[in-house]
């Protein structure tokens, strides 16, 4: 058992290995195999339904996997139960004790583990969160935003060697999500634990996580670094999931030791390097970002470096403030999606122009799968499954 | 893997215990109405026999009493859902002075043991001079039911959404037309449980209906008056018809309810 | 089901703002003139009854107004026994329907959630003695016990518990149906063990249900008679104040005796009741 008196001034590594859970009536994860080390900030993003929640708590303890092994620390925790894991939970719901003072629910963890001075320790945690001034108060007294930082400093003040984060942010308005984004990092760095957050919102995991894992139907898709996600997606999933993508059915119609060469149905030719694409023959999925792609009147001389695709109208034009997101359709290509910084005031092209469309081929990315044909992101679970996760879910109304 | 404990067998044992100490006299009850009759006790088994389900009013008075029972029941039931429900709706939606007066003047008659209240209400009776009977008997129950009756219907008043009401009103129903077309048909789930409860507490009644029935007899009161020489086997059956007629009416409407529930579900 | 409405923890939805109107004293006058007539008034006509004096040369149950006030210091001198007996019994009886209702309504409302079907078959049990006359199953545990126990005070209390246990579970159960689980989660989160959980989360949140349940059941116990009397699980010596109200009022026909004691049993439960509510907090429950 993991010593409880004093836990990490450091954080500890979590292994997950060969995690499967099984629900009556639905999968909630099929197969999971995770390490992540300690003292990192580290995001599990999927959407709705794709097992994260469930991750989370298995690693709290709430629930036990049908088949697999976590550890903490190097310490095999799976038959222990909540209490006895050095792991703290901010639940999304903040589930802060209703007939409690704020101090007193800071000062609960602290309270069962019979650590010495837990009244200066939970006054040290809320200022840490800046709401000393409100120790006194009960949580039904505090806004949603004040609740959750209570929560976390609930969870934080025990020092545990793992935190994990429950979509914590998702109630609150866009300024104090910011700010609190930037508040979870700053902590996570100063007091050095290690980090679990589960969101579905991408651009958070993306700002505040040190690695991020992106979760489809029970399995991890990619995980890596942000950046290395972002600009190098293996899947549809991840290539939509995370920001967008232009993705294009193509056949390879050679290869170099350094380059794919792929063709277009109308013919244009896509080159990606050998290195960013996970498959070399046959039919299969290329995609570049939107931001990666310049706009041209008139059509650019050719070059080995670039992929140039067109000529094709611009559909749609909308205006964001930073850039302008254009609507291009190529025939042959479909519609693309071009974002273009507005470097200068005034729009570069018009609804209607005729452009030509390009980009390096370094930025070109080939994905191991391809779009399903209806076109949805993911294949649909069947209502039945969704009705049983609903239920089981139900409870705490 | 079952984490299995000593701490989490603990309600389930003792629950289940519970659950057999009130079920128990019932199951012995409604067994011995099926008892052979030998002599005017009811007390020993004597061998099984259907005598007394084929004679159900066999023994005198005692169809009297159920009939009566059943009478105040219904009467006292109307009177006190609908005395109740108006008062309900008037202590939820509107202001007026006094309100916490009138909450208490509809509580205190739940925090007052039944003793005080039959015997407060029989002395009311010796003085105005009124025969004590059937009639004194509903006026009894409709006093205790329109409490019960208040409570629960103020619960599912509370609970309604104002802007289905609001839309009614927007649509061009006129505030008549709101509360019959739209509030009491939404209220009424609670209305017929607060009139089932209101039933059956004045169906069981005994202490209140003691002191202010005179020589009318309720079921209650007749099993109480046969206790000493022996409550007859018709009382026994007649009670289990009850028991059984309750228990399926509870069980189809919990069945629709949560088959409703599946299909809504199933999509 | 209607009885969760008797649970603090009924849900509750924004309502608009009060109107204001005459449309209220139209719907409050019926029922508020039937419970001045048929609960108010009897009440002082108890108090006034209480202060009656035999009426001269009369005979059994004729009484004349007077201001006898020495009435309530005879009935106190000959029934304190009484009184006193039936508050310990009601005393008892409540804690002992407490130990077994808790468990039930936590096994209903926290353990079994999940599961709906199960969940309704169990609140079917529970209220399922409410359809079948009390008197029939009290006489029933005549027959089931013991000779040698009827007639003890055990053998009261036993009758006392097992009549008002479902005014016990239900009210617990709809305060327990209430518990948001997800605060046990965060207990166990944060190194609180099971038992410890439940001292400190739980129980303190199902209180309101607890005060429910134990006033509505403490209240009828101490009035009850039926019990108590000799024709079901009483003896000689467990005459309860119900007991002699009833002997009283409609054998001896000893009106201001009666009614008397009825005003110190009244008196007695307020007192007992405002300082227990007061206690635990409960107040808006009234």
């Amino acid at each position: 058992m993991v010593d409880m008196s004093s836990f990490a001034e450091a954080g500890a590594d979590l292994e997950l290995v060969g995690i499967q859970k099984r629900f009556p009536g639905f999968t909630a994860i099929e197969h999971l195999d995770l390490k992540i080390p300690a003292g990192s900030f580290f995001a599990l993003l999927g959407p709705s339904g794709c097992g994260k929640t469930t991750t989370l708590r298995l690693v709290a303890g709430l629930e036990d996997p049908s088949t697999g092994k976590i550890l903490i620390g190097g310490r095999d925790v799976t038959a222990l139960k909540p209490h006895k894991r050095p792991v703290n939970t901010v639940f999304q719901s903040y589930a802060l004790f209703p007939h409690m003072s704020v101090l007193e629910n800071v000062a609960f963890g602290l309270r069962r583990r019979r650590i010495g001075d837990p009244v200066a320790k939970a006054h040290e945690a809320l200022r840490l969160v800046e709401l000393d001034h409100v120790a006194d108060r009960k949580p039904a007294q505090l806004s949603g935003g004040q609740q959750q930082r209570v929560a976390l400093a609930r969870a934080v003040v025990n020092r545990p060697a793992l935190l994990l984060l429950d979509e914590p942010l998702g109630a609150l308005d866009l300024k104090l999500r910011r700010q609190m984004q930037q508040e979870l990092k700053q902590i996570q760095q100063e007091v050095g634990l290690t980090f679990l957050h589960v969101t579905h919102d991408q651009e958070e995991a993306m700002t505040m996580a040190d690695t991020v894992a992106v979760m489809n139907k029970g399995r991890i898709e990619q995980m890596g670094a942000p950046e290395e996600l972002y600009e190098l997606p293996r899947t549809v999933f991840v290539a939509n999931f995370l920001g967008q993508s232009n993705l294009f059915e193509v056949e390879v119609a050679g290869t170099t030791d350094q380059a794919v060469q792929t063709a277009l149905a109308n013919g244009a030719r896509i080159t990606v390097p050998r290195s960013r694409s996970e498959r070399d023959s046959g039919q299969i999925t290329v995609g570049v970002r939107p931001e990666k792609l310049r706009l041209h009147v008139q059509e650019p001389t050719a070059d080995a470096s670039i992929n140039v695709i067109g000529p094709g109208r611009i559909t749609d034009v909308s205006f964001i403030g930073v850039s302008t997101q254009y609507t291009v359709e190529v025939p042959g290509a479909g519609a693309v999606q071009v974002f273009a910084q507005n470097v200068e005031a005034g729009p570069a092209a018009h609804l209607g122009d005729q452009v030509w469309l390009s980009w390096l081929a370094e930025h070109t990315f080939g994905l191991a799968d391809d779009r399903l044909e209806t076109g949805a992101l993911t294949a649909d679970f069947s209502t039945q499954a969704i009705a049983a996760q609903a239920a089981f879910a139900g409870d705490g109304e | 893997m079952n984490r299995f404990s000593l701490g989490k067998a603990f309600v389930p044992v003792v629950g289940t215990v519970a659950l057999i100490y009130l079920l128990l006299p019932i199951a012995h009850v409604i067994l011995f109405s099926f008892n052979q009759k030998r002599g005017r006790n009811n007390i020993m088994w004597n061998g099984f026999s259907l005598q007394n389900w084929q004679n159900p009013c066999g023994a005198p008075q005692v169809c009297t009493a159920f009939g009566n029972s059943i009478l105040v029941g219904v009467v006292a039931t109307v009177a006190a859902t609908v005395l109740g429900t108006l008062i309900a709706i008037a202590l939820v939606r509107y202001k007026f002075k006094g309100r916490s007066t009138v909450s208490l003047l509809l509580f205190t008659p739940m925090a007052t043991p039944e003793v005080v209240l039959g015997a407060g209400l029989a002395a009311q009776f010796l003085l105005a001079g009124v025969e004590k009977g059937i009639g004194t008997i509903i006026l009894a129950h409709t006093m205790f039911c329109i409490s019960y009756v208040v409570v629960a219907v103020k619960a599912r008043v509370a609970s309604l959404n104002p802007a289905i009401e609001e839309a009614g009103r927007d649509l061009y129903a006129s505030p008549g037309q709101v509360f019959w077309r739209v509030t009491l048909p939404m209220l009424m789930p609670g209305i017929i449980g607060a009139a089932l409860l209101s039933f059956a507490l004045s169906f069981d009644d005994f202490i209140i209906t003691n002191f202010n029935s005179g020589t009318a007899t309720t079921f209650p009161k007749f099993i109480y008056v046969s206790a000493l020489k022996g409550v007859p086997a018709q009382a026994n059956v007649l009670a289990s018809i009850v028991f059984v007629g309750a228990l399926l009416l509870v069980i189809v409407v919990q069945m629709v309810n949560i088959n409703r529930q599946k299909r809504l579900s199933r999509a | 089901m209607a009885f969760t409405a008797f649970s603090a923890n009924a849900k509750v939805v924004e309502q608009a703002p009060k109107k204001r109107g005459w449309i209220a004293l139209l719907l409050l006058a019926p029922g508020i003139a039937y419970m001045l007539l048929f609960f108010v008034a009897p009440f002082i006509q108890l108090a006034i009854t209480s202060l009656q004096a035999p009426a001269e040369g009369g005979g059994i149950g004729q009484y004349v107004a007077a201001l006898q006030f020495q009435n309530y210091w005879v009935a106190l001198q000959e029934y304190w026994p009484h009184l006193v007996r039936s508050f310990v019994y009601a005393i008892i009886g409540t804690i002992v329907g407490l130990l077994i209702s808790y468990p039930l309504a936590y096994l209903i409302g926290v353990r079994v959630r999940h599961r709906p079907m199960l969940q309704g078959i169990l609140l079917i049990l529970v209220i399922a003695p409410f359809f079948i006359s009390f008197l029939l199953r009290t006489l029933a545990w005549k027959s089931i016990l013991p000779d040698s126990f009827i007639g003890t005070d055990g053998s009261v209390i036993f009758g006392l518990v097992y009549n008002f246990i479902p005014f016990m579970v239900l009210p617990m159960f709809a305060s327990l149906q209430a518990l948001d689980l997800r605060l046990v989660e965060a207990g166990t989160d944060l190194y609180a063990s099971p038992i410890t959980v439940f001292r400190k989360v739980t129980l303190p949140l199902s209180m309101p249900g607890i005060v429910s349940g134990t006033l509505l059941s403490f209240i009828p116990m101490s009035g009850d008679y039926v019990n108590a009397s000799r024709e079901f699980l009483g003896g000689t010596g467990t005459a309860m104040i119900g007991n002699v109200i009833e002997s009283n009022f409609l054998q001896t026909q000893n009106y201001p005796m009666a009614a008397a004691l009825s005003i110190l049993l009244m008196a007695i439960i307020l007192i007992v009741v405002a300082t227990y509510v007061r206690r635990s907090g409960a107040e808006d429950l009234l």
